[in-house]
């Protein structure tokens, strides 16, 4: 509990802490966050608009190894709707929570998160129009057709954000044109969806709340497959490059001077980032500021570092969108929030105590 | 030894090297002087090899610096540069740890933690160790870059040079944290394996501390040689268009520029 009142206390201080804490008892702290990580996924997996007690959830899973006849429709619900659910949570939660981290590295600065920069709602227009097209067109689709399509739109509206923000000589973008740009952008990418889902057939397309605040009602296994093999690999890969994204923290000039490529850097991070976000997008719509809250919170905690970044990211996401999602689930049961509305009952006001707290800007 | 031949480097349309050739030797301190806008500081941005000319080459040693890989090349090539400022807290230590990157893969050996306590003990910012970089005041935060990149090249690498490179360090230093940290510069490069060129604004201070001086002036070299023979009250006129008065400090060598 006291952590809790830690991490809450972190999250609205409005000055960053005088000193970094040593960051010697990292691996404790990821330690706890993933011992909560697992505490969460529990709670998730028991609680929702029907409640499970512990031996109806070990029933479900003894009956998937014993196989002893059809499941009960209880069983069912656990199986095949809540527990796909609650690990969906994790590996959305875990992609958004690392993009955030991955962005703020790569562009330098605290503000910046995948919903912001436009690779969410990129993503959820190449997702959209992959609905409506496939559907119209009668388009051979496989499994990854979707994804695809995501990491297209994500790709295409991420670098649409980056071009038309670049204005300093260096490379570097101002962080309020890249907020607008970002703005633009999004608001162009959702009236996109908005047309599409009112032209849509796909009952799942149309939903436009879907695409603009985003909902975990849709998992199943083979939505979590994809976002979850997706995910591992890309945080795996985004480890790689913990020690040249810190070295990027001093300066691309510093960086270079300590031997980093640092073009090659960009394109790979950005790279993972895009595909990353845009997957788990396809499958769950626009969830906002996590990635901004996330970072945020661990940098507070123990510092700055990439690979305690990259790796607790992972973890405080997963437990983060986990928490959103059981309240989404639990505030009007046996009704639903969308889950973007809860990530951003939280994180707008962290949001704006990051754009007025000058000091940890440029 | 380093070697530029024939640099010639443009931005766009202008050029603002033209053809500049120079040889840099080991053991001793060479400074640039010259006015605002006359290339210095693009022409230690070459030599670093940061930018890369249209043509001429730039050698480390016997090696084309143009065609080794950034790693090799951060091993025994460090550049200090104006102070820095981040956007992330970030303890001292774990700053100037990164000069030691180019060097390890993974974790930071034994090795690289006893460079970092020396340098930082070179540098008097040991007591800062674990003080979030962006707390500290512009002459501490300039203390510690200059930890984090001496760290870089802190030991003689067997077979090869170390070279150093200074690209208007002094900026926003006082005046007693600039001698001292040109003394600590000097020091350093008493060893014979390090060659070092830099670019300093104060034409006083270059001719204190500067073995030799390079005048610069419109992406041509003015002059190159001692301070009796660069710092001359012809080569400033034409140069910075000021009148200097050359006084000189009785049974020293030392020697002072007045300006009208």
């Amino acid at each position: 509990m006291s952590r809790l009142f830690t991490i809450l206390r972190a999250v609205f201080q409005p000055e960053p802490p005088p000193e970094a804490r040593q960051s010697g008892d990292t691996a404790g702290l990821l330690a706890t966050l993933f011992v909560l990580m697992v505490l969460v996924t529990l709670a998730s997996i028991r609680y929702g608009a029907i409640d499970f007690t512990a031996r109806e959830m070990w029933a479900a899973i003894a009956s998937l190894a014993g196989a002893h006849g059809p499941l009960t429709l209880n069983e069912r619900i656990f199986l095949e709707l809540r527990v796909p659910r609650a690990l969906l949570c994790l590996a959305v939660g875990a992609a958004l929570g690392v993009g955030g981290a991955l962005m703020q590295a790569l562009f330098r600065n605290p503000i910046v998160e995948p919903g912001l920069v436009g690779t969410s709602s990129g993503a959820a227009l190449g997702a959209s129009v992959y609905f409506v097209l496939g559907g119209l067109l009668h388009v051979a689709s496989s499994v990854w057709g979707l994804p695809v399509a995501a990491c297209l739109g994500g790709v295409v509206a991420t670098y649409l954000v980056f071009a038309l923000a670049q204005s300093n000589a260096d490379g570097r973008s101002s962080i309020v044109l890249l907020l607008l740009t970002g703005l633009a952008v999004n608001a162009l990418c959702l009236s996109g969806i908005g047309f599409l889902s009112y032209i849509a057939r796909d009952p799942q397309a149309r939903s436009i709340v879907f695409w603009n605040l985003g909902t975990m009602a849709g998992a199943n296994w083979q939505s979590l497959g994809i976002v979850g093999a997706t995910t591992v690999g890309c945080v795996v890969w985004a480890l790689a490059y913990a020690k040249p994204l810190n070295a990027l923290m001093i300066g691309e000039e510093e960086a270079i001077y300590l031997g980093v490529n640092v073009n090659r850097l960009k394109w790979a991070v950005l790279t993972i980032n895009v595909i990353m976000v845009a997957v788990a997008t396809a499958f769950t719509g626009v969830i906002s500021f996590v990635g901004l809250i996330v970072p945020h919170i661990l940098r507070i905690l123990r510092g700055a570092d990439n690979r305690y970044l990259i790796i607790g990211s992972a973890l405080l996401g997963a437990i983060l969108l986990s928490l959103a999602d059981l309240v989404a689930r639990m505030a009007l049961r046996p009704a639903e929030l969308p889950i973007g509305i809860v990530t951003s009952v939280v994180g707008v006001p962290v949001f704006l105590s990051l754009l007025r707290n000058r000091q940890y800007l440029f | 030894m380093l070697q530029a031949r024939e640099i010639v480097y443009r931005v766009g349309q202008r050029e603002l090297l033209h053809g500049v050739s120079a040889s840099f030797e080991a053991g001793r301190l060479h400074l640039i002087v010259g006015p605002n806008g006359a290339g210095k500081s693009t022409f230690v941005k070459v030599l670093s090899r940061l930018l890369r000319p249209q043509a001429g080459e730039v050698r480390y040693g016997d090696l084309d610096a143009g065609t080794q890989d950034e790693r090799t090349l951060a091993r025994q090539r460090a550049v200090l540069s104006q102070a820095l400022e981040l956007a992330f807290p970030l303890p001292v230590r774990d700053l100037v740890m990164m000069g030691r990157y180019p060097h390890f893969r993974g974790r930071p050996g034994r090795a690289d933690e006893e460079i970092c306590d020396e340098v930082m003990a070179y540098f008097d910012v040991q007591d800062m160790r674990d003080r979030s970089y962006v707390t500290l005041s512009g002459g501490e935060k300039q203390r510690v870059n200059f930890a984090r990149v001496l760290a870089q090249v802190w030991r003689p690498l067997p077979g090869a040079c170390r070279y150093l490179f200074l690209d208007e360090p002094l900026t926003f230093l006082d005046i007693r944290h600039q001698i001292d940290f040109m003394k600590k510069v000097r020091a350093f490069v008493e060893h014979h394996d390090v060659v070092a060129v830099g670019v300093v604004h104060d034409l006083n201070l270059a001719a204190r501390f500067g073995d030799r001086l390079l005048m610069i002036d419109d992406g041509r070299i003015v002059a190159f040689g001692s301070k009796e023979d660069v710092l001359t009250p012809a080569h400033i006129r034409s140069t910075f268009h000021v009148d200097p008065v050359v006084v000189r400090e009785p049974g020293t060598d030392a020697f002072h520029l007045i300006f009208h």
